[in-house]
């Protein structure tokens, strides 16, 4: 059907759109293993030279890792644990509030249904900087400052995107399904854990995963919010690499400490890939 | 196993809009009902509010003599098979049979796990050994293991059958759940249902938009039309007594011949046709407009050499016709006549010498046709049956 010329040019431009997104990863990549010298060199100069490293150093991972934060070892593992709560905590929080309340639009019938969906869909509009500093002036009424509850508390109450999505996957679930739950003795509580979920795993797939790298990455919350070494997310920890003027004395180990903590995104992405592909739909109705 | 009553039961939406009115019902224990109509007839809604699945907004509905107007779907202890079978997908045969039962057990919880595993151990093997003996009355045993999407339509369906019969409910509805299935299988399923139901003595309540279906598995049907119910007996009343025009109609293919016009002096006289009524069928002879119904199998064609014809019998009229169209059935034949411009049917045996367009003579018998007042849904006249 197509030509060979067509195909070729294809996978050319596929190619080419493949280099250009991968170049900064292989940067990141061949810095994190020169020696300190090299490294400057790279960055000042533009980082063309060297691409492959003649002499890896790997040291600089233990080291970089070591290195992070204050105190030997333990700001980095201690940043990896808070990261860890963080980041399980609100993305569990996120799947399955958002879940929840996307039943609630897409199945229930209650008075104020659709004004409030207009409201929830407007939150999508605002952009986090003018909710930031209502935001902090609120947390801090709470005495929740130099805690994890403003990272993981808003979870629990739902994300507009997310509510969205599972609101019209779920509203795309045969009514039937449902009512057979109830006849089996299922309550709201029951259907949404018994038929809701397992036929949305494919938005939950996405929601975790967004909401996983989403927050993991986050640097501006945990640092606004979190003032403690010992509290601070490995974004935050990462920053220990910078000096008080901003400027960045060892760019080879930032450059290994950050790749080290980009590898949990890339393991639950590729886990999660099939997921999003699947639809598990099929079967429940003639079709 | 238990009776249903209706009274007064009522259905509106939001403003004026009436689904069902007044229906009041009584069904008797382990009566199989059929609710017939055609679509939009309030067959469903009804139902739906026996099941609870659909708020009644007016009147009460009894199950087992308990009036079950504000209980939740699961405390009704009624089971409901579907018209697109509403089986799990995600769930295997198995665990789509077993699902209300494990819902239901005393020990499900965190507190049955820890505290009486060996209970809960008994119940769940109770569950298993319920779930394989309906599946092996079924003939689905070997696709428990199976997910829903990996079945056919009418496996599906057996799955679902299953997943109410398991839970021995005291009613089971069934809301057309033959119509996805092709002719031949729908007609196996229908024999499998009666069989079913004769096993198992329980009481059911079937919707279908079929009259075939009403007629073949009912032990009383229930026809209704636009909300409000028309006849409610068995398939032998609603047949050979029908009340009204609307269910002399609905009920029997091809469907009951209709001409309107006045009846005379024991005469009825149409446009078309003048016809003697027999006073036989009608003791007290109504007189003044009224339309009158004749089943196809009641007329006979007759070629013009058949002896006898021209002749006017006592329970019937000859009169001469012309054949519009012929429907061959196999065994048995449909002739569309027409009588200057009344179309009538008429099934009669094979006969090859009728030809479209040709003339006839067309018998009319009156034994068994019923007059009734004039107007679409018009009453049925009393007849001999009413009078005795």
């Amino acid at each position: 059907m197509r030509s060979r010329t067509g195909k070729a040019l294809i996978y050319a431009l596929l190619i080419a759109g493949t280099v250009t997104f991968l170049f900064p990863l292989w940067w990141m990549v061949a810095v994190s293993l020169m020696t300190p010298e090299a490294a400057q060199a790279a960055t000042v100069r533009g980082g063309l030279t060297a691409l492959v490293p003649t002499d890896p150093q790997w040291h600089n991972y233990p080291d970089a890792l070591m290195q992070m934060g204050s105190v030997r070892w333990t700001g980095f593992l201690d940043a990896l644990a808070n990261s860890v709560v963080v980041t399980v905590v609100a993305t569990a929080g996120t799947a399955l509030s958002s879940s929840l309340v996307g039943m609630a639009f897409a199945r229930m019938r209650f008075r104020g249904s659709r004004p409030m969906f207009l409201v929830m869909l407007g939150t999508m509009m605002l952009p986090a900087q003018v909710t930031m500093i209502p935001l902090f002036i609120l947390f801090r009424n709470l005495g929740w400052i130099d805690t994890f509850l403003p990272l993981v508390v808003p979870a629990f109450f739902g994300n507009a995107f997310f509510i969205f999505m599972y609101r019209q996957f779920i509203a795309q679930i045969p009514e039937a399904l449902l009512e057979a739950a109830r006849l089996d003795g299922q309550g709201w509580f029951g259907i949404w854990w018994h038929v809701i979920l397992p036929l949305t795993r494919p938005v939950t797939a996405i929601t975790a995963v967004f909401t996983f790298i989403f927050t993991w990455n986050d640097f501006l919350a945990p640092l606004i919010y979190l003032q403690s070494d010992d509290q601070a997310t490995l974004s935050v920890a990462l920053n220990s690499f910078r000096n008080q003027y901003g400027g960045i004395t060892k760019v080879n180990l930032l450059m290994a400490a950050s790749l080290t903590t980009m590898v949990p995104c890339i393991l639950l992405f590729l886990a999660a890939q099939k997921q999003f592909i699947e639809g598990l739909g099929k079967g429940a109705v003639k079709g | 196993m238990a009776t249903i009553e209706l009274n007064h039961v009522s259905k509106t939406y939001s403003g004026d809009v009436r689904a069902v009115s007044e229906a009041t019902l009584a069904f008797r224990d382990g009566e199989f009902i059929v609710l017939v109509g055609p679509s939009g007839c309030g067959k469903s809604t009804l139902l739906r509010m026996i099941a609870g699945l659909e708020a009644i907004t007016g009147g009460t509905v009894a199950i087992g003599g308990r009036v079950v107007n504000d209980l939740p779907p699961k405390d009704r202890d009624v089971a409901m098979v579907f018209q697109n079978y509403a089986l799990y997908p995600h769930m295997t045969v198995e665990k789509n049979m077993a699902f209300g039962l494990l819902r239901r057990r005393k020990h499900s919880g965190l507190s049955g796990l820890l505290f009486h595993a060996a209970e809960r151990r008994a119940e769940l093997a109770a569950i298993d050994q319920k779930v394989l003996d309906t599946a092996r009355t079924l003939g689905i045993e070997p696709l428990l293991a199976r997910l829903p999407r990996a079945l056919s339509g009418g496996q599906r369906q057996r799955v679902a059958l299953g997943r109410a019969l398991v839970r021995e409910p005291q009613v089971f509805l069934f809301d057309e759940p033959l119509s996805n299935l092709d002719a031949r299988l729908r007609i196996e399923m229908r024999a499998e249902i009666r069989e079913l139901h004769r096993r198992t003595k329980a009481s059911m309540v079937y919707v279908t938009h079929d009259q075939e279906e009403a007629m073949t598995l009912a032990d009383r049907m229930v026809v209704m039309k636009f909300g409000v119910v028309q006849q409610f007996g068995t398939p032998g009343e609603c047949y050979a007594r029908p009340a009204n025009r609307f269910v002399a109609g609905f009920v029997g293919t091809p469907v009951m011949n209709f001409v309107e016009g006045r009846v005379d002096g024991g005469v009825f006289v149409s446009a078309d046709l003048r016809v003697t009524l027999p006073a036989a069928r009608w003791p007290r002879m109504p007189a003044g407009s009224a339309t009158l119904g004749v089943r196809p199998d009641q007329l006979r064609v007759l070629d013009s050499t058949d002896a006898g014809a021209g002749s006017t019998a006592a329970d019937g009229t000859s009169v001469p016709a012309t054949v519009r169209a012929i429907e061959r059935l196999g065994d048995r034949m449909d002739v569309a006549v027409m009588i200057g411009g009344t179309r009538l049917t008429a099934r009669i045996e094979n006969d090859d010498r009728l030809v479209e367009g040709g003339s006839v003579l067309v018998h009319i018998g009156l034994g068994a046709a019923h007059l009734f007042a004039s107007g679409e849904d018009g009453a049925r006249l009393a007849d001999a049956h009413d009078v005795a």
